[in-house]
């Protein structure tokens, strides 16, 4: 008998699988790593033909509240070797702590319509990403508790089956002091989840990536 | 308050991060245990405006240059569904493959295959109020990779959706129903089994075009809606 993917007794979830070494020209599209503006930030060309450069139409933004960040790290192996082939994605809230998604029903916070909230970054040849966007606000978190400031991070790449996914928190404030999800985390490892500021114009933050290893990231099964 | 909505977590299905027989996981994987954590409004939501975003949807992989590229056509035809059977509408999919010859465009790939100028092989498509969605290609060659002595990946497309919320990401590879080399391949082999044959399509003769392209069934399934409040 046939078993397949269409075989009512297999029905269930779809197994991940890893993107491989290959993606760049089919996921990472031009400026996926700008949530604020149009750029070429995110993308690889470098990796493909251009006439192979297929998604290469950002979509326009206009101007985003909040306070402007570029968000830069690395991710690294087991033995510290940069990965290269690495895609980072992120998912945050707007500076009113509104996630840009119809599973966010509080009509009450303001929403930017040019602000989306996503991205999507290659790594490069030493294994490096970098974001542009904006502060996150701060969104409820279970119960009546707040979360601080933080932004989703999902870590794709060949060699991961399966994507890992951290948080970025933003180091010195206060707020991560009470957040929930930090408070699960425990306190040797919570570093691993801090962006460190870089620069201040622009304001600019730190967040490398360890897969594996003495500083190994904090991942979460959520 | 806001706990209302939750998802499921991983069934016994998903494969793990470190897989021994797929050589590159074992720097790359993690060595401690996942933190669990609750579904905060952070992990059930996501992105919705796929097209402001990315960009328009390309559901035809066979008409993106000047002439019709080299390989078996076929039509890739499914539903996007939820572990309850419910469809997953606009939602979009991102396709990846290697052309017939199984030679990926990127510049990193160097085996000695042939291009196809006619061939990228990237496409996006979107869901439709059923779950719907199908796309044109042809079909991708099977590739040798360095993972071990005489290895060869299987023919494959490569999907990548968002589903609803963050907690619904999927990336998977789709595989072709009458390849051997899928019992030998480490990377579908890090689905368990019988759960790895939800990873195969199906021939399907309804889908199939006449006088024109052989047609696979792909269903996908993301992760359902969790029956227990998310908070604490």
């Amino acid at each position: 008998m046939a078993s397949d993917n269409q075989s009512p007794e297999l029905f269930g979830q779809t197994p991940w699988q890893t993107v491989g070494p290959f993606f760049h020209y089919g996921l990472p599209w031009k400026g996926g790593a700008d949530l604020t503006g149009a750029s070429d930030l995110g993308a690889r060309p470098d990796l493909m033909p251009p006439e192979h450069y297929l998604l290469r139409e950002a979509g326009a933004r206009g101007t985003i509240a909040g306070q402007q960040i570029e968000i830069v790290g690395q991710v690294f192996d087991a033995d510290g070797a940069p990965v290269p082939d690495a895609m980072i994605e992120i998912w945050q809230a707007n500076a009113a702590g509104r996630y840009n998604s119809p599973n966010d029903a509080r009509d009450e916070l303001a929403l930017d319509a040019d602000f989306q909230g996503f991205g999507r970054s290659s790594t490069d040849d030493e294994g490096a990403f970098r974001f542009r966007t904006i502060l996150p606000g701060r969104a409820p978190g279970p119960g009546n508790t707040l979360q601080a400031p933080h932004i989703a991070v999902g870590v794709f790449g060949r060699g991961l089956i399966k994507r890992l996914v951290t948080r970025i928190y933003f180091e010195g404030d206060n707020a991560n002091d009470e957040d929930p999800i930090l408070a699960l985390v425990p306190q040797e490892r919570r570093a691993t989840l801090m962006a460190r500021k870089a620069a201040t114009a622009p304001l600019s933050y730190r967040f490398d990536i360890h897969l594996q290893g003495e500083h190994e990231t904090v991942f979460f099964d959520c | 308050m806001t706990d209302s909505i939750g998802y499921a977590r991983e069934d016994a299905g998903q494969p793990p991060s470190l897989v021994a027989a797929y050589g590159s996981t074992v720097a790359r994987s993690p060595r401690q245990k996942l933190v669990r954590i609750p579904q905060t409004l952070t992990e059930t939501t996501g992105p919705a405006a796929w097209e402001a975003l990315m960009g328009p949807a390309m559901a035809d992989l066979t008409k993106q240059h000047a002439g019709e590229p080299s390989g078996q056509r076929i039509i890739v035809a499914g539903r996007v569904l939820d572990e309850d059977h419910r469809p997953v509408p606009n939602t979009v999919i991102e396709i990846w493959q290697a052309n017939a010859a199984g030679r990926y465009i990127h510049r990193k790939d160097q085996w000695d295959a042939p291009l196809d100028p006619n061939f990228t092989g990237a496409g996006r498509v979107v869901s439709d109020a059923q779950g719907r969605y199908r796309y044109t290609t042809v079909r991708p060659g099977a590739y040798p990779w360095k993972n071990h002595h005489n290895a060869w990946r299987p023919g494959h497309i490569h999907l990548s959706l968002l589903g609803p919320a963050f907690a619904t990401r999927l990336v998977t590879q789709m595989y072709f129903p009458d390849d051997p080399l899928i019992l030998i391949d480490p990377i579908a082999a890090a689905v368990p089994e019988p759960y790895r044959r939800r990873l195969v399509s199906r021939f399907d003769l309804g889908v199939t075009q006449p006088n024109w392209a052989l047609g696979y069934v792909f269903d996908i399934v993301l992760r359902g809606r969790d029956a227990t409040p998310t908070g604490v």
